[in-house]
């Protein structure tokens, strides 16, 4: 398992490395109008060289990014080319409000989606196939189009909710609740979809292994089998399809923070993008990569304390 | 853009190996969600493609009176806040919706399906390296990565889907690949290479075959997902305005949503309905792909229903009377510990009807005794050692007769009283060791389980109890064997380690599936004598299913003879080698290889046959 | 006119372990064993004991460390992978698992087609052989249009069979080609083996761990044990006075399908290990 793990974690470290290396590349690739569309067509090209040397744009391009990684090493990301400020704090303001959005639906949609999966499984007939249909239809349809739907039900027809506006839990509990309800809604609702779908069907898998007939041989009763046996056997796929969903959400996140004005790095990267300012568009690349490898390492030690054959080995 | 792009399930891969496309298409065609859903997307392609001859307003002309305008008046579903023609805008949006999503499936496929199937068939470096970059191509949420190469590249939607094409492939490359590597290690493709196919050959005629299947399914999921993501940038604000498109009417109509709430829901009901349908395809190709049955349960079929399901009532039989009058009637006086009268089962189909597997069987098993259960494959002689305990797999059922025991019918046990007596009255031996110990517990643990519910023991008290155990079925070590996993021990150990699970409540029939089929044959000598001293010790009955005589030679005191769900033949082992009198009996038993059979020794050939050459 | 058509000597295979400083996995230790032209050799073993890893070495599929495999005197253990292409008009296979080694896709006009594709055999040509081979295993010739799950296990092991014949090899490797069949099916197929043997002077290295059915077909047999071959001989001499105690042990080990020789050959065994 240590070793296991170690080489989990450098092989997390290279592809860090290498993401970096891809996205400085592309983003920068461009390099050589940055300084000139930043100050418009009417500076003079004395003010251009002079913003491209202050930018550092003058240097080549690996003597740029290494310096970059240098600094990105120590947790400095750069400035913002819009309003420098630090992109380290301008990130780490948007992180939390992104992570609890998105935590909490991930939290969420797997109590929901274990219970409906096992359910499925489990019972069949229309149960079965009730959650079967909405697992599709949920993870079929784009997760904004769930939540204008929420919107136009929730905030405009039933005015429940703010359709828009984000309330910061230090300055009030409920409207911090209130405001984030319809946004995780939205993010659950695909997710149980997706990951109730994979749990019904590692279940269906495992309940017809030789084992648990075995098991039921030896009078073990449906209960024991079906929470002790089958869903632990089942949780392998189902935990590998939680990752897939978390990155999933981070991408939904984008555009579901974007609809509901909530500050988090979704909405930053889209201002960022639109004003073309490359060092925070870098830093949130680098910062949800980072998210994301982190989250297949937890995913890959959870793994092997549920499996035996890969603890031991 | 949220969900992952669904990816086909182990088993539809495994089955896809076993289909054959007409049948599957036979199959699609067959399930009408998917063929609703097939028809509405060729629906929706065709109205985009032919746009120009269902509508005569161009999807840019602004007409200031048709600003946010509802319905009617020469506008079908009304004026976005241009005042342009929705349906207009709906149908050559669409152009570029599914031309976007056709870039991005095209890109996504070929790079994926060309390296998966290098990567899959020829392994080596290019394997690493090029998992290596789809990891990397995953790790990353697609939108985030559309969104920082539009800060470069700009708005262009074509750039966004190639994009997005090339994130995409890592998934048509991981399927692939997969895929490839579990049809190489077949044993056709082995033979293939043997006949002297070439490399590319064997991927034209064997590999692409099997990987077609899976791909449409992944392929229609790509397309839901690059439609939804497509109309997701455009939704921001960030697509490219210069055309129309379903995501950027979103966006208009999410603005004016107070003022024209209508104008919002015909982009959201195409984008939701396009990828919804896509959606469902796949799952119906993916049913119909799991219908045609997987290599094993094909096998199963075959040894189980099929053969069987062609018998015709089990009356029609003249040797089942007095098979059965013999088989209650010769044996000593005592009542039996297990009587079997009249048994059927049958497995519910699809269609509503029973298909019987079993035709009415009569069986007494006593204390102290081993009775064979003797057949071949389809003889349903597996089905009936399940029947017993009630453990037929889903489907299946006893449909009448008795299972007697203890003065009670185990046929109409409720299923709580019957997980009472299971293992602790009943237990059962299975064929395949592996398979059969739960690989996520140790094996002491499931050991201890069901002795602490029967028994009612203490932690400490199982605990003892089952490493006694353990020594008694032969294990050297029991303290390392019960800390230890299934997949740490050998074949034979496990059943072993089964054996003593088996035994581990003192009950008082034991039924045994083929128990030495899966081990050596100096493995299985050790089990049988294993098996004899244990059943003699505690005088335990005991129903001994298999397909080999020596084993009946070797451990039954009495036989029933099987076939298509009938015993045919019953008797004691010490005559029924030498006396039996049914045709299927006898022809079974000149079947056997004796010591007597031995080949003639060898003599060199006249004239060397291998000169001739192919033509 | 005695030379071996096959002749192997001090064959060793190595698989490479799992891991970065694992140790390489020892397959075959040494082994040497020839197979004259039309003789069937017997390889029997328990598993694990390389006679599966023996066979998929001559077919070209097991990586080969060292030692020489002479086919009519000329090593093939070297050969390029066309070189090796061609050799498959000389030597073939049967594989054990009849639901696994034909293609479940395809028809078996197309499985039996797919050797003589490999040669360039004319399409006429082509469709006449496979006739011919349809009637030497004794399959109906309505079988070219069906697929292999409208067979049973004995008759999809007769369509391998007819598939490894297609081309009139010399040799063929079949590795434990009945042991996936019934009882009555398994004694059918053997005796398809050797009149086909009879018929057509082809040679078998035939792979089982059954001893009953080794002893049927086989004109000499060789025990494998742990890579290494422990006893060989003439099939007579050592099923009847095995001189190897592995050897003695397997035989012992055998139930004999008659309850009172079995359990005088039980007691035996008893005595036997009860005396180690």
């Amino acid at each position: 398992m240590p070793a296991f793990l170690i080489r989990r974690l450098l092989t997390g470290l290279a592809m860090l490395l290498i993401i970096s290396a891809l996205a400085y590349l592309l983003l920068y690739l461009t390099g050589s109008d940055i300084a000139r569309n930043l100050l418009g067509d009417n500076a003079s090209q004395e003010a251009v060289d002079l913003r491209a040397a202050e930018l550092g744009l003058d240097q080549p391009l690996h003597t740029r990014y290494l310096s970059w990684l240098g600094g990105a090493i120590t947790g400095n990301l750069g400035r913002s080319w819009f309003g420098g400020s630090d992109v380290t704090s301008l990130l780490m303001s948007r992180l939390g409000v992104t992570l609890t959005l998105v935590v909490t639906s991930t939290v969420i949609s797997a109590i929901i989606a274990i219970a409906l999966g096992v359910w499925a499984a489990v019972r069949g007939g229309w149960i079965d196939k009730t959650i079967q249909v909405f697992s599709l239809t949920g993870a079929a349809i784009p997760n904004y189009l769930i939540a204008l739907g929420l919107v136009a039900l929730f905030a405009i027809n039933l005015a429940w909710f703010a359709p828009t506006g984000y309330t910061q839990p230090g300055a009030s509990l409920g409207g911090w609740i209130a405001s984030v309800t319809l946004p995780v809604a939205a993010l659950t609702i695909g997710c149980i979809a997706g990951t109730a779908q994979q749990v019904r069907s590692s279940m269906l898998d495992v309940m017809r292994q030789d084992y648990i007939r075995t098991l039921r041989s030896r009078g073990l009763g449906p209960g024991r089998i079906i929470y002790r046996h089958a869903l632990r056997n089942a949780a392998g796929p189902g935990l590998s399809v939680l990752g897939l969903q978390f990155v999933g959400l981070l991408g939904g996140a984008v555009v579901i923070e974007q609809m509901f004005a909530i500050p988090g790095l979704g909405s930053l990267s889209v201002s960022s993008t639109t004003q073309g300012d490359i060092p925070v568009v870098m830093g949130v690349v680098i910062l949800i990569a980072a998210i994301v490898i982190t989250v297949n390492l937890l995913i890959d030690i959870a793994q092997g304390i549920l499996n035996p054959k890969v603890r031991l080995s | 853009m949220t969900a992952p792009v669904l990816t086909p399930a182990p088993g539809a891969v495994d089955a896809a190996a076993n289909n054959h496309s007409a049948s599957l298409a036979r199959r699609f065609a067959k399930d009408p969600i998917g063929m609703a859903a097939l028809i509405f997307l060729s629906i929706v392609v065709l109205a985009c493609a032919f746009a120009p001859l269902l509508t005569t307003n161009a999807p840019d002309k602004a007409v200031l009176g048709n600003i946010l305008a509802d319905p009617g008046n020469g506008l079908l579903l009304g004026g976005d806040s241009a005042g342009r023609d929705v349906f207009s805008r709906l149908l050559y949006g669409g152009q570029f919706s599914l031309l976007g999503a056709l870039l991005a499936l095209s890109i996504a496929v070929v790079l994926g399906g060309v390296s998966g199937l290098v990567a899959g068939y020829f392994g080596k470096w290019f394997d690493t390296l090029s998992s290596a970059a789809a990891a990397i191509l995953m790790a990353l949420p697609g939108m985030v990565v559309l969104l920082a190469a539009r800060s470069v590249l700009g708005s262009s939607a074509w750039w966004a889907m190639s994009i997005f094409g090339v994130l995409l492939s890592a998934s048509v490359f991981r399927l692939v690949r997969q895929t490839v590597q579990n049809v190489r290690n077949e044993l056709y493709v082995d033979a293939a290479r043997v006949a002297g196919l070439s490399d590319a050959r064997i991927i034209f005629r064997h590999v692409l075959r099997v990987v077609r299947a899976p791909f449409i399914i992944q392929a229609a999921s790509i397309g839901s997902v690059a439609i939804a993501i497509q109309a997701g940038l455009e939704f921001l604000g960030l697509g490219d305005m210069t055309i129309p498109t379903w995501g950027s009417m979103l966006n208009d109509g999410f603005a004016r949503i107070y003022q024209q709430p209508l104008l919002v829901i015909w982009p959201a009901l195409m984008i939701a309905l396009v990828c919804l349908s896509l959606t469902l395809i796949a799952n119906s190709v993916r049913d119909a792909l799991e219908n045609t049955g997987s290599r094993h349960r094909t096998r199963r079929t075959r040894t189980g229903r099929g053969a069987a399901a062609k018998t015709t009532t089990h009356s029609s039989n003249p040797t089942v009377a007095p098979a059965a009058a013999q088989n209650t009637g010769t044996h000593n006086s005592e009542t039996p510990l297990l009587s079997v009268r009249n048994l059927h089962v049958g497995y519910h189909q699809a269609d509503g009807s029973t298909t019987h597997i079993v035709h009415g069987i009569n069986l007494d098993v006593h204390a102290g005794e081993v009775l064979g259960l003797i057949g071949e494959s389809g003889s349903g002689k597996t089905q009936t050692a399940f029947s017993i305990m009630r453990l037929l797999p889903a489907g299946g059922a006893i449909t009448d007769g008795q299972v007697l025991w203890g003065g009670r019918n185990l046929a109409e046990l409720s299923e709580r009283e019957l997980t009472a007596l299971r293992g602790k009255e009943i237990a059962y031996i299975p064929q395949e060791p592996m398979s059969n110990l739960d690989p996520s517990f140790t094996i002491g643990s499931q050991l201890v389980e069901p002795m602490r519910l029967h028994l009612g023991l203490n932690k400490a008290d199982a605990k003892t109890r089952a490493l006694d155990l353990l020594t008694r079925v032969g294990i050297v070590n029991p303290e390392r064997v019960y800390s230890s996993y299934p997949h740490q021990v050998s074949g034979g150990m496990a059943q072993r380690v089964l054996i003593a699970g088996a035994i581990s409540c003192n009950p008082r029939l034991l039924i045994a599936d083929e128990p030495t089929t899966a081990l050596d044959v100096t493995v299985q000598a050790e089990i049988l004598d294993l098996l004899r001293s244990i059943q003699q010790e505690h005088g335990m009955g005991v129903i001994m299913v298999t397909h080999n005589f020596g084993v009946v030679a070797d451990i039954c005191d009495r036989v029933a003879v099987m076939r298509n769900g009938e015993i045919v033949e019953t008797g004691p082992a010490s005559t029924i080698f030498s006396e039996h009198t049914h045709p299927y009996t006898t022809q079974l038993f000149d079947a056997i290889l004796t010591p007597d059979n031995i080949r003639e020794p060898y003599r060199a050939p006249n004239t060397m046959k291998g000169e001739v050459t192919t033509p | 006119m005695n030379t071996p058509l096959l002749d192997i000597r001090n064959l060793v295979v190595d698989y490479p372990g799992k891991g970065l400083r694992a140790q390489p996995f020892r397959a075959l230790d040494s082994v040497s064993i020839d197979v004259r032209p039309g003789e069937c050799v017997g390889l029997v073993g328990e598993s694990g004991s390389g006679k599966t890893t023996l066979g998929r070495a001559v077919l070209g599929l097991a990586p080969v460390t060292r030692g020489a495999i002479d086919f009519k005197g000329q090593n093939i253990s070297v050969l390029s992978t066309r070189e090796r292409r061609r050799l498959s008009s000389d030597i073939q296979v049967v594989f054990q698992d009849p639901y696994t080694s034909l293609n479940p896709s395809m028809t078996i006009g197309e499985i039996l087609a797919e050797p003589l594709i490999a040669q360039h055999t004319a399409q006429s040509a082509a469709r006449k052989r496979i006739a011919e081979l349809l009637d030497q295993v004794k399959l109906p010739s309505d079988a070219v249009k069906r697929l292999p799950r409208d067979f049973s296990g004995g008759q999809r092991q007769r369509i391998a069979i007819a598939r490894a014949l297609a081309l009139r090899p010399q040799l063929v490797i079949c590795d434990e080609p009945v042991s996936a069949l019934d009882l009555s099916t398994q004694a059918r197929v053997l005796d398809l083996f050797t009149e086909i043997q009879r018929d057509t002077g082809v040679a078998y290295l035939f792979i089982t761990h059954d001893l009953d059915v080794v002893r049927y077909v086989s004109h000499r047999v060789a025990v494998m044990y742990h890579g290494k071959i422990v006893e060989r001989g003439d099939t007579a001499q050592v099923t009847t006075a095995p001189t190897h105690p592995y050897t003695q042990r397997l035989w012992m080990a055998a139930p004999i399908a008659e309850p009172v020789a079995q359990r005088e050959r039980r007691e035996r065994r008893l005595a036997m290990a009860a005396d180690l």
